[in-house]
Protein backbone atom coordinates (compact mmCIF):
# COMPACT_ATOMS: atom_id res chain seq x y z
CA UNK A 1 0.00 0.00 0.00
CA UNK A 2 1.24 3.44 -0.98
CA UNK A 3 0.20 6.26 1.35
CA UNK A 4 -1.05 9.80 -0.07
CA UNK A 5 -0.46 12.91 1.42
CA UNK A 6 -4.28 12.25 2.62
CA UNK A 7 -3.28 9.37 4.62
CA UNK A 8 -0.42 11.03 6.80
CA UNK A 9 -2.97 14.04 7.39
CA UNK A 10 -5.30 11.15 8.63
CA UNK A 11 -2.25 9.30 10.05
CA UNK A 12 -1.88 12.65 11.92
CA UNK A 13 -5.29 13.94 13.00
CA UNK A 14 -5.20 9.93 15.07
CA UNK A 15 -2.51 9.92 15.96
CA UNK A 16 -3.02 10.98 19.95
CA UNK A 17 -6.66 9.05 20.30
CA UNK A 18 -9.57 8.70 18.22
CA UNK A 19 -11.89 11.19 19.00
CA UNK A 20 -14.54 10.37 21.92
CA UNK A 21 -18.23 10.78 20.26
CA UNK A 22 -20.70 8.42 18.78
CA UNK A 23 -19.72 8.80 15.15
CA UNK A 24 -15.83 9.32 15.43
CA UNK A 25 -14.97 8.99 11.84
CA UNK A 26 -17.20 11.47 10.73
CA UNK A 27 -15.93 13.68 13.39
CA UNK A 28 -12.91 13.06 11.87
CA UNK A 29 -13.71 13.80 7.67
CA UNK A 30 -15.22 16.50 9.24
CA UNK A 31 -11.78 18.32 10.77
CA UNK A 32 -10.15 17.18 7.33
CA UNK A 33 -12.62 17.75 4.80
CA UNK A 34 -12.68 14.43 3.64
CA UNK A 35 -16.08 11.98 3.58
CA UNK A 36 -17.00 9.76 6.64
CA UNK A 37 -16.47 7.11 3.90
CA UNK A 38 -13.01 7.56 3.02
CA UNK A 39 -12.03 7.37 6.32
CA UNK A 40 -13.58 4.55 7.06
CA UNK A 41 -12.03 2.94 3.80
CA UNK A 42 -8.44 4.23 4.51
CA UNK A 43 -8.15 3.11 8.03
CA UNK A 44 -9.59 -0.05 7.31
CA UNK A 45 -6.91 -0.36 4.65
CA UNK A 46 -3.99 1.21 6.62
CA UNK A 47 -5.15 -1.58 9.00
CA UNK A 48 -5.37 -4.65 6.26
CA UNK A 49 -1.99 -3.13 5.40
CA UNK A 50 -0.32 -3.68 8.79
CA UNK A 51 0.51 0.46 8.60
CA UNK A 52 -1.60 0.49 11.89
CA UNK A 53 -1.37 -2.73 14.02
CA UNK A 54 -3.63 -2.51 16.23
CA UNK A 55 -6.89 0.21 16.83
CA UNK A 56 -8.04 0.44 20.34
CA UNK A 57 -6.74 0.92 24.25
CA UNK A 58 -2.80 1.56 24.94
CA UNK A 59 -3.18 1.07 29.05
CA UNK A 60 -0.43 2.35 31.47
CA UNK A 61 0.37 -1.14 33.08
CA UNK A 62 1.43 0.46 35.89
CA UNK A 63 -1.15 2.65 36.99
CA UNK A 64 -3.23 -0.74 36.80
CA UNK A 65 -1.15 -2.50 38.85
CA UNK A 66 1.54 -4.32 36.61
CA UNK A 67 4.44 -3.04 38.61
CA UNK A 68 7.13 -5.29 37.22
CA UNK A 69 8.29 -5.53 34.22
CA UNK A 70 11.08 -7.41 32.66
CA UNK A 71 13.01 -7.60 29.71
CA UNK A 72 14.06 -10.92 29.60
CA UNK A 73 16.91 -11.76 27.04
CA UNK A 74 18.33 -14.83 25.89
CA UNK A 75 21.42 -15.99 23.79
CA UNK A 76 19.87 -18.33 21.62
CA UNK A 77 22.05 -20.60 19.09
CA UNK A 78 21.63 -19.65 15.99
CA UNK A 79 19.90 -22.44 14.85
CA UNK A 80 17.08 -22.56 17.30
CA UNK A 81 16.17 -18.97 16.99
CA UNK A 82 12.87 -19.80 15.16
CA UNK A 83 12.12 -22.36 17.93
CA UNK A 84 12.51 -20.71 20.98
CA UNK A 85 11.07 -17.53 19.53
CA UNK A 86 7.76 -19.22 18.49
CA UNK A 87 7.69 -21.13 22.02
CA UNK A 88 7.92 -18.03 23.76
CA UNK A 89 6.33 -15.46 21.49
CA UNK A 90 2.88 -17.73 22.09
CA UNK A 91 2.66 -17.66 25.79
CA UNK A 92 0.26 -15.57 27.73
CA UNK A 93 2.42 -14.25 29.45
CA UNK A 94 4.78 -12.74 26.95
CA UNK A 95 3.88 -9.54 25.89
CA UNK A 96 6.47 -9.06 23.24
CA UNK A 97 9.40 -11.34 21.34
CA UNK A 98 11.78 -9.93 19.27
CA UNK A 99 14.84 -10.81 17.55
CA UNK A 100 17.56 -8.51 18.10
CA UNK A 101 21.51 -8.44 17.53
CA UNK A 102 24.14 -9.43 19.69
CA UNK A 103 26.79 -7.14 20.35
CA UNK A 104 29.34 -9.07 21.53
CA UNK A 105 31.71 -9.19 23.81
CA UNK A 106 29.13 -6.81 25.63
CA UNK A 107 26.06 -8.21 25.05
CA UNK A 108 25.49 -12.24 24.11
CA UNK A 109 21.86 -12.06 23.84
CA UNK A 110 19.93 -12.15 20.48
CA UNK A 111 15.95 -12.91 22.00
CA UNK A 112 14.13 -10.76 23.59
CA UNK A 113 10.80 -11.01 25.63
CA UNK A 114 9.08 -8.59 27.65
CA UNK A 115 6.97 -10.52 30.78
CA UNK A 116 4.38 -8.14 32.55
CA UNK A 117 3.26 -9.08 36.24
CA UNK A 118 1.79 -7.40 39.59
CA UNK A 119 5.42 -8.19 41.25
CA UNK A 120 8.57 -9.18 40.68
CA UNK A 121 7.89 -12.44 42.39
CA UNK A 122 5.50 -13.12 39.83
CA UNK A 123 7.34 -12.70 36.95
CA UNK A 124 10.17 -14.25 38.31
CA UNK A 125 7.77 -17.62 38.99
CA UNK A 126 6.56 -16.96 35.45
CA UNK A 127 10.01 -17.45 33.99
CA UNK A 128 10.88 -20.22 35.92
CA UNK A 129 7.87 -21.74 34.35
CA UNK A 130 8.50 -20.83 30.84
CA UNK A 131 11.98 -22.44 31.17
CA UNK A 132 10.98 -25.33 32.42
CA UNK A 133 7.79 -26.07 30.08
CA UNK A 134 9.67 -25.33 27.11
CA UNK A 135 12.81 -26.83 28.11
CA UNK A 136 15.11 -23.91 27.69
CA UNK A 137 17.43 -24.73 30.85
CA UNK A 138 20.37 -24.87 28.52
CA UNK A 139 19.75 -21.24 26.92
CA UNK A 140 21.96 -18.40 29.16
CA UNK A 141 19.13 -15.97 30.06
CA UNK A 142 19.68 -12.67 32.43
CA UNK A 143 16.27 -10.91 33.51
CA UNK A 144 16.37 -6.99 33.71
CA UNK A 145 13.78 -5.55 35.61
CA UNK A 146 12.83 -2.05 35.14
CA UNK A 147 13.51 0.57 37.52
CA UNK A 148 12.34 4.30 36.72
CA UNK A 149 10.17 5.22 34.40
CA UNK A 150 11.31 8.70 32.12
CA UNK A 151 9.32 8.61 29.61
CA UNK A 152 6.16 6.93 27.80
CA UNK A 153 4.28 7.55 24.95
CA UNK A 154 3.98 6.02 21.42
CA UNK A 155 6.02 7.47 18.24
CA UNK A 156 4.51 10.50 16.75
CA UNK A 157 4.48 11.53 13.64
CA UNK A 158 4.30 15.20 12.28
CA UNK A 159 2.23 15.62 9.32
CA UNK A 160 4.92 16.46 6.05
CA UNK A 161 5.31 15.53 2.87
CA UNK A 162 8.76 14.84 3.90
CA UNK A 163 8.68 11.60 5.76
CA UNK A 164 7.68 8.41 3.66
CA UNK A 165 6.53 9.88 0.77
CA UNK A 166 7.86 9.40 -2.69
CA UNK B 1 -11.24 1.20 38.52
CA UNK B 2 -14.07 -1.89 38.78
CA UNK B 3 -15.45 -4.76 36.84
CA UNK B 4 -17.02 -2.78 33.89
CA UNK B 5 -13.68 -0.51 33.27
CA UNK B 6 -11.61 -3.66 33.52
CA UNK B 7 -14.00 -5.14 30.50
CA UNK B 8 -14.38 -2.44 28.57
CA UNK B 9 -10.14 -2.06 28.11
CA UNK B 10 -9.54 -6.00 28.36
CA UNK B 11 -12.24 -5.64 24.92
CA UNK B 12 -10.21 -2.41 23.82
CA UNK B 13 -6.95 -4.29 23.78
CA UNK B 14 -8.43 -6.55 21.08
CA UNK B 15 -9.12 -3.90 18.65
CA UNK B 16 -11.35 -1.20 17.60
CA UNK B 17 -14.54 -1.30 15.11
CA UNK B 18 -13.85 0.64 11.96
CA UNK B 19 -17.60 1.49 10.96
CA UNK B 20 -20.16 4.23 11.51
CA UNK B 21 -20.34 3.87 15.34
CA UNK B 22 -17.82 1.54 16.60
CA UNK B 23 -18.83 2.70 20.24
CA UNK B 24 -22.25 1.82 19.94
CA UNK B 25 -20.95 -1.67 18.73
CA UNK B 26 -18.60 -2.29 21.00
CA UNK B 27 -21.26 -0.78 23.97
CA UNK B 28 -23.54 -4.09 23.07
CA UNK B 29 -21.23 -6.37 22.80
CA UNK B 30 -20.15 -5.25 26.80
CA UNK B 31 -23.72 -4.93 27.19
CA UNK B 32 -24.32 -1.42 27.91
CA UNK B 33 -25.05 1.61 26.02
CA UNK B 34 -23.02 3.92 23.89
CA UNK B 35 -23.50 6.91 26.27
CA UNK B 36 -21.95 5.17 29.07
CA UNK B 37 -19.07 3.58 27.23
CA UNK B 38 -17.67 6.69 26.26
CA UNK B 39 -18.63 8.30 29.68
CA UNK B 40 -16.12 5.64 31.39
CA UNK B 41 -13.46 6.04 28.35
CA UNK B 42 -13.42 9.86 29.32
CA UNK B 43 -13.22 9.05 33.11
CA UNK B 44 -9.81 6.50 32.25
CA UNK B 45 -8.41 9.16 30.56
CA UNK B 46 -8.60 11.86 32.60
CA UNK B 47 -7.04 9.56 35.23
CA UNK B 48 -4.45 8.56 33.68
CA UNK B 49 -4.87 4.75 33.21
CA UNK B 50 -4.64 4.60 29.57
CA UNK B 51 -1.49 6.33 27.23
CA UNK B 52 -3.97 6.87 24.62
CA UNK B 53 -6.95 5.29 22.82
CA UNK B 54 -6.29 5.28 19.13
CA UNK B 55 -3.74 3.16 16.50
CA UNK B 56 -0.64 1.29 17.30
CA UNK B 57 1.41 1.80 13.91
CA UNK B 58 4.29 0.13 12.75
CA UNK B 59 6.71 2.67 11.87
CA UNK B 60 8.91 0.12 9.23
CA UNK B 61 5.69 -0.33 7.52
CA UNK B 62 4.93 4.19 7.26
CA UNK B 63 8.78 4.56 6.38
CA UNK B 64 9.74 5.25 9.42
CA UNK B 65 12.89 4.40 11.67
CA UNK B 66 12.56 2.40 14.70
CA UNK B 67 14.89 0.85 17.17
CA UNK B 68 15.77 -0.28 20.81
CA UNK B 69 18.82 0.97 22.34
CA UNK B 70 20.95 0.31 25.74
CA UNK B 71 23.57 2.50 27.30
CA UNK B 72 25.81 1.69 30.34
CA UNK B 73 26.27 4.69 32.44
CA UNK B 74 27.58 5.77 35.67
CA UNK B 75 25.40 6.19 39.10
CA UNK B 76 27.36 10.06 39.00
CA UNK B 77 26.34 10.67 35.54
CA UNK B 78 22.78 9.23 35.21
CA UNK B 79 20.56 11.50 36.06
CA UNK B 80 22.41 14.36 33.83
CA UNK B 81 22.63 11.53 30.86
CA UNK B 82 18.55 10.67 31.28
CA UNK B 83 17.94 14.50 30.99
CA UNK B 84 19.70 14.86 27.60
CA UNK B 85 18.47 11.29 26.39
CA UNK B 86 14.85 12.72 27.20
CA UNK B 87 15.37 15.90 25.22
CA UNK B 88 15.16 14.13 22.43
CA UNK B 89 12.06 13.89 20.52
CA UNK B 90 12.95 10.87 18.76
CA UNK B 91 13.10 9.24 22.29
CA UNK B 92 9.86 7.59 22.68
CA UNK B 93 10.19 6.14 25.89
CA UNK B 94 12.91 5.29 28.43
CA UNK B 95 13.09 2.99 31.21
CA UNK B 96 16.26 2.48 34.08
CA UNK B 97 17.14 -1.40 34.09
CA UNK B 98 19.06 -3.13 36.32
CA UNK B 99 21.88 -4.20 34.43
CA UNK B 100 25.65 -3.34 33.23
CA UNK B 101 23.25 -1.53 30.32
CA UNK B 102 21.18 0.23 32.94
CA UNK B 103 19.17 2.85 30.26
CA UNK B 104 16.91 1.61 27.28
CA UNK B 105 15.32 3.57 25.31
CA UNK B 106 13.53 3.41 22.07
CA UNK B 107 14.06 5.81 19.04
CA UNK B 108 11.42 6.65 16.49
CA UNK B 109 12.57 8.75 13.44
CA UNK B 110 10.32 9.47 10.40
CA UNK B 111 12.96 7.71 8.06
CA UNK B 112 14.99 4.99 8.75
CA UNK B 113 18.22 7.12 7.49
CA UNK B 114 17.79 9.32 10.57
CA UNK B 115 18.44 6.57 13.36
CA UNK B 116 22.17 6.72 13.11
CA UNK B 117 22.31 10.37 13.02
CA UNK B 118 20.36 10.32 16.04
CA UNK B 119 22.74 7.81 17.91
CA UNK B 120 25.32 9.56 16.60
CA UNK B 121 24.04 13.13 18.32
CA UNK B 122 23.16 10.70 21.79
CA UNK B 123 26.57 9.83 22.06
CA UNK B 124 28.39 13.17 20.95
CA UNK B 125 26.15 14.76 23.53
CA UNK B 126 26.15 12.92 26.71
CA UNK B 127 29.83 11.21 25.87
CA UNK B 128 28.59 7.61 26.03
CA UNK B 129 28.34 4.51 24.23
CA UNK B 130 25.31 3.82 22.55
CA UNK B 131 24.32 0.30 21.78
CA UNK B 132 21.58 0.01 18.95
CA UNK B 133 19.78 -3.12 18.97
CA UNK B 134 17.11 -2.79 15.97
CA UNK B 135 14.39 -5.78 15.43
CA UNK B 136 15.73 -8.17 12.92
CA UNK B 137 12.23 -10.45 13.36
CA UNK B 138 9.30 -9.97 15.23
CA UNK B 139 7.82 -13.48 16.82
CA UNK B 140 4.75 -11.32 18.80
CA UNK B 141 3.29 -8.10 19.65
CA UNK B 142 0.03 -8.69 21.46
CA UNK B 143 0.87 -6.19 24.26
CA UNK B 144 -1.99 -7.07 26.05
CA UNK B 145 -2.83 -6.96 29.83
CA UNK B 146 -5.09 -8.99 31.08
CA UNK B 147 -6.90 -6.71 33.86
Amino acid sequence: MVLTERDYRLIASIQDGLPLVSRPYAELARQLDMGEEEVIGRIAEMQAAGIIKRLGVVVRHRELGYNANAMVVWDVPDERLDEAGSLLGAQRCVTLCYHRPRRLPDWPYNLFCMIHGVSRKSVLAAIERLIDELDLDGIAHQVLFSGRRFKQRGGHYRHSRSFGEP
Amino acid sequence: MDDLDRAILNRLQEGFPICERPYARVAEQLGIGEAELLHRLEAMLAHNRLTRFGPMYNAGRMGGGLTLCAMSISDSDFERVARQVNEFPEVAHNYARDHRLNMWFVIATETPGRIPEVLGRIELITGYRVYNMPKKEEFFVGLKFEL
